[in-house]
């Protein structure tokens, strides 16, 4: 399980590092799948499969075919001057230092949070234990569609908004 | 106990991934990059929302999933931002020929 861990997160975080050094938008979209792929190995190692799903088929699957078009679209062929001023650079390791540190003395602050015994990872749900319900997807499918039903609904009407947002944003004559 | 990766091993991944995300937002010139680098943050903040779900779980919490819900919604939600994101960067490209978030400075004082 350690080595797992330990080989997604390098993954992850090896490969997000990829997508914002490439000088190329097409190989940094590339080197984020990678990296939703890895995050996705982490959901799993912690018994999120129905997310873990959700995370392929919808970023991997829907986000990046909408990144890739976008790109084409745009016809980058410019493959210098991709990175700011050095004086802008300067401020953003600066902020982002400040950031990370602050978080990290945070977290460091605030002790182990490991104390909880993590025998075989989170333990399985106690209604699926039980078999009252088939697994992750059942359990959050059953979540959804009773306790956050509201919620859930609301999302529909977010995601038609947007369409509709983005549909008149990239309007020829608009 | 020590053979399996605990809350604080996802914590310092996501805080990785999230210093990774905001150093993208602020050092590229390109719209589309920058806004790649928006969804790297939202994934770090799904794996906090996960890593606490499981420790919930872990020390008998209630097993409601509510970390896990809470990202599904965060995973819609970053769908609809890159849609609207990117229908925004094409309307640029539109009107200046440009997607260079330097160029971008009308409202600069």
């Amino acid at each position: 399980m350690l080595a797992l861990f330990y080989l997604f997160a390098a993954l992850a975080v090896g490969s997000a590092a990829m997508v914002i050094t490439r000088r190329n938008a097409v190989h940094s979209a590339l080197w984020l799948i990678v990296t939703f792929f890895a995050v996705a190995g982490l959901f799993i190692l912690q018994r999120a499969e129905f997310l873990a799903a959700v995370q392929v088929l919808v970023y991997a699957g829907g986000i990046m075919v909408l990144f890739l078009f976008v790109i084409m679209l745009v016809n980058l062929e410019q493959t210098s001057g991709q990175f700011r001023s050095p004086l802008r650079l300067a401020t953003a390791a600066t902020v982002t230092a400040l950031t990370v540190g602050g978080v990290a003395a945070v977290l460091a602050g605030a002790g182990p949070l490991s104390g909880v015994a993590f025998a075989e990872g989170p333990p399985i749900s106690p209604m699926v234990r039980e078999g009252m319900l088939a697994g992750n997807l059942e359990a959050v499918g059953m979540q959804l569609l009773t306790t956050y039903l509201l919620p859930f609904e609301l999302v529909s009407l977010v995601l038609m908004v947007a369409v509709i947002g983005a549909i008149v944003l990239a309007r020829r004559d608009a | 106990m020590d053979a399996v990766a605990g809350t604080n091993h996802y914590l310092v991944v996501s805080l990785l991934l999230f210093g990774i995300g905001v150093a993208g937002v602020l050092i590229r010139r390109n719209a589309v990059v920058v806004l790649m680098s928006i969804e790297l943050i939202l994934n770090a903040a799904n794996l906090n929302f996960i890593a606490f779900n499981g420790r919930i779980q872990a020390a008998g919490g209630p097993s409601n999933n509510m970390g896990q819900i809470f990202s599904l919604f965060i995973i819609a939600v970053a769908a609809a931002e890159a849609a609207i994101g990117l229908a925004i960067v094409i309307a640029l490209m539109r009107s200046r020929d440009s997607i260079n978030v330097d160029q971008v400075d009308l409202m600069k004082g």
